[in-house]
């Protein structure tokens, strides 16, 4: 009997579990008639989920301690797929051909949500630069997201603007509102700077919807143009496809510009940054810049994501960046894995289409992304996809045997 | 002149219960180094059981104090035993892991926590019983001062003293305050300190139970999302006191409490958590090691 001691562990905790969740899952009062209904039914349930869940906590805790004592975690099955280019190089075609004939295959609703899957996407790169190269946890990305959104729907409305002057220019004010915030606060630790980003976008939130003469309060802006295909009058239908491609070719154009980057001398320094931020600035990296930099750069997507949601669903308001939005994009950047590219889109993607076809999740989404964050942290920190470092290696020649 | 009196005592009235719900941030932040997210919700819980506690029995017929005291007692039992689970199963496993790693692991518990109630209880407001408006003051304090104001203060005001007595005087605030200083040599002196964190969140819990209770019969109403705000506010009157501070927690939650009910009162009421939140930019970029806090150096 291997798993005796685990069995009664979890069979107490999940005791602990029902004791504790009694008043809140059991009872419900309403105040006003003054009723209260008893959920017995719901007691079998914790007491059978924590049972369950309990025990494949406490099991793969020892694995993990277990594996540790091993050896070190080599490359994943994943990982060497990736590396081989027979079987990577048709799987990318595949894909590409899929995303391809996508929007003429199924119907304009799906269409639709993919769209919106995809602007995840760039959000999730995005922030990826800040929280997964940099490791400056962002908790108020979303406050550049709005920032891209509304100086589009602004400029629109005052000045009639395109969408694709405005599209550079919500970048840019993104990016400026990145180093506004970043500017002073890079000077502060990690989880400051966590709770100062949070702060910095409630208050854009609460700006938006109260000053009414600037932002039009809660009731937000409507009739926002869809973007213009070289002036040709598009169909609802039409421009939803039109939307879609040009989320593809943004998304393959942040893959492009992520994956320079991350190689690159600033890449590097960031990654240095995350590590040790003391022996980063021993070795000679200018901090501040680079901090600023990641700042900049992650808003700038944002900014550039904000513009095409307006684009998207033509009406904004305060209601769609809240701080729901930066837990849910910092949970695809956390799931997928900080740092890596390829994790992050799979998590983006599995993230928005999974509550959105079964609907029964939908409820529990955020309720089951906060579970995850959780596991994933205690379990596998390292996301689903982990980033890999690239390596130099010198390779001893193959000179005469023995000597 | 009334009218500065009223948000004189408003701006107290909030600022302790801000205060009450500091003190776990900036004990854990001590002992810790971890900014705990979901201590705004543990505030949060405190106050939905209170209120399931009180409701179920003012149905039974009881009335009053007792009324009061057996919805605290129980709602301060729960909110330590989450407090309590939470360190347990969120915080303890990661221990050894990159900062990084408890404080996203904390932002999914405070996520889980807000949407747990929110499915199992609802997610509108429910109205709170007034449970501290029995309390029948003599009458020259009277004049001055609602019941419930009186109540808050007085008891935000005891539970502190009580708590820097415990810290100062016994030896488990002894070996609190050891733990916060170097939690390696701590342990080789032979403190368990895995036991003193636990405590220590227990401590903090029960005190945000209390300020939950309070706040709850104060405003009238509650909902699942209260502990947001309150959290972020109560944390910025931890850094404003100087984090890792307890007369800091306090002082920070009289000041903000204070701001954000003159700037409220003056200014405008729209604004209110707009306030709060610059102030906390605004400390942070100007002095970061808070009021009475010590500025520290980062070392290898």
């Amino acid at each position: 009997m291997k798993f005796v001691e685990e069995f009664k562990k979890s069979f107490f905790i999940s005791l602990g579990l029902i004791l504790l969740t009694f008043p809140i899952m059991v009872i419900q009062v309403n105040t006003i008639e003054n009723v209260v209904v008893w959920r017995w039914r719901n007691l079998i349930f914790v007491g059978l989920g924590g049972f369950i869940l309990s025990f494949f906590w406490l099991l793969f805790q020892k694995k993990k301690g277990d594996a540790i004592a091993q050896a070190p975690a080599g490359h994943s099955r994943l990982h060497r797929i990736m590396d081989e280019p027979r079987l990577y190089r048709p799987a990318l075609i595949i894909i590409a051909f899929c995303a391809l004939i996508f929007p003429f295959v199924f119907s304009h609703y799906q269409v639709n949500i993919m769209t919106t899957a995809l602007i995840y996407v760039m959000l999730g790169l995005g922030l990826n630069i800040e929280v997964g190269l940099a490791g400056l946890l962002d908790l108020g990305y979303v406050a550049f997201y709005a920032v891209g959104a509304y100086s589009y729907a602004l400029l629109n409305y005052h000045f009639g603007l395109g969408f694709w002057s405005a599209l550079p220019v919500g970048a840019c004010l993104a990016a400026f509102a990145g180093i506004l915030v970043g500017f002073p606060v890079l000077r502060l630790r990690g989880d400051y700077l966590a709770i100062v980003t949070l702060a910095f976008a409630e208050i854009i939130r609460l700006v938006l919807e109260n000053w009414n003469e600037f932002s039009f309060g809660p009731s937000g802006i409507s009739n926002i143009p869809r973007p213009g295909f070289f002036g040709i009058k598009l169909t609802p239908e039409q421009s939803a496809i039109y939307m879609y491609f040009l989320l593809i070719l943004m998304c393959i154009f942040t893959i492009f510009v992520i994956h320079r980057l991350q190689h690159s001398r600033i890449g590097r320094a960031w990654v240095a940054l995350r590590e040790d931020e003391l022996a980063c600035q021993a070795m000679g990296i200018d901090k501040t810049k680079a901090k600023l930099a990641a700042f900049a750069l992650g808003a700038t997507w944002a900014g550039m994501a904000g513009v095409l949601f307006a684009a998207k669903t033509t009406f904004i308001n305060p209601a769609s960046f809240t701080f729901l939005e930066s837990a849910m994009i910092l949970s695809i950047v956390v799931l997928g894995g900080m740092g890596s590219v390829v994790g992050v889109v799979i998590a983006a993607l599995a993230l928005i289409l999974i509550p959105e076809y079964l609907r029964v999740f939908s409820d529990y989404r955020m309720l089951l992304f906060g579970a995850a964050l959780i596991i994933m942290m205690v379990f596998r920190p390292q996301g689903i996809l982990a980033d890999r470092r690239k390596k130099y290696e010198f390779h001893k020649l193959q000179s005469g045997e023995g000597n | 002149m009334n009218f500065f009196w009223d948000l004189f005592l408003g701006g107290i009235t909030r600022g302790s219960i801000y205060a009450l719900i500091a003190l776990g941030y900036t004990m854990v932040y001590g002992i810790l180094e971890l900014i705990n997210f979901a201590h705004g919700e543990i505030y949060m819980i405190g106050a939905f059981t209170a209120l399931i506690v009180a409701s179920i029995l003012t149905m039974h017929g009881l009335t009053g104090i007792s009324v009061l005291l057996l919805a605290t007692i129980i709602a301060v039992l729960y909110s330590s035993a989450y407090g309590f689970s939470v360190e347990k199963i969120a915080y303890k496993p990661l221990r050894q892991a990159p900062r990084l790693s408890p404080l996203i692991s904390a932002i999914g518990m405070s996520i889980f926590l807000q949407n747990y109630i929110m499915l199992a209880q609802t997610s509108d407001f429910l109205p709170f019983p007034d449970l501290l408006q029995e309390f029948e003051l003599p009458e020259i304090i009277a004049e001055w001062i609602a019941p419930s104001e009186f109540m808050i203060i007085f008891t935000a005001a005891v539970l502190m003293i009580c708590l820097t007595l415990v810290l100062k005087f016994t030896k488990m605030g002894k070996a609190m305050r050891a733990v916060a200083q170097d939690r390696e040599m701590a342990m080789l002196l032979g403190i368990n300190v895995n036991r003193i964190i636990s405590r220590t969140f227990i401590i903090g819990s029960a005190l945000a139970a209390i300020g939950g209770v309070l706040i709850g019969s104060h405003t009238g109403r509650i909902n699942f999302y209260i502990g947001f705000a309150a959290g972020i506010k109560a944390f910025t009157a931890a850094v404003l006191g100087g984090i890792g501070s307890i007369p800091g927690a306090m002082l920070g939650g009289l000041v903000l409490g204070l701001t954000e009910s003159f700037a409220t009162g003056y200014v405008s009421s729209d604004y209110e958590n707009v306030f709060a939140f610059a102030l906390l930019i605004l400390i942070l970029i100007f002095k970061p090691e808070g009021i009475l806090g010590r500025s520290s150096q980062q070392k290898v």
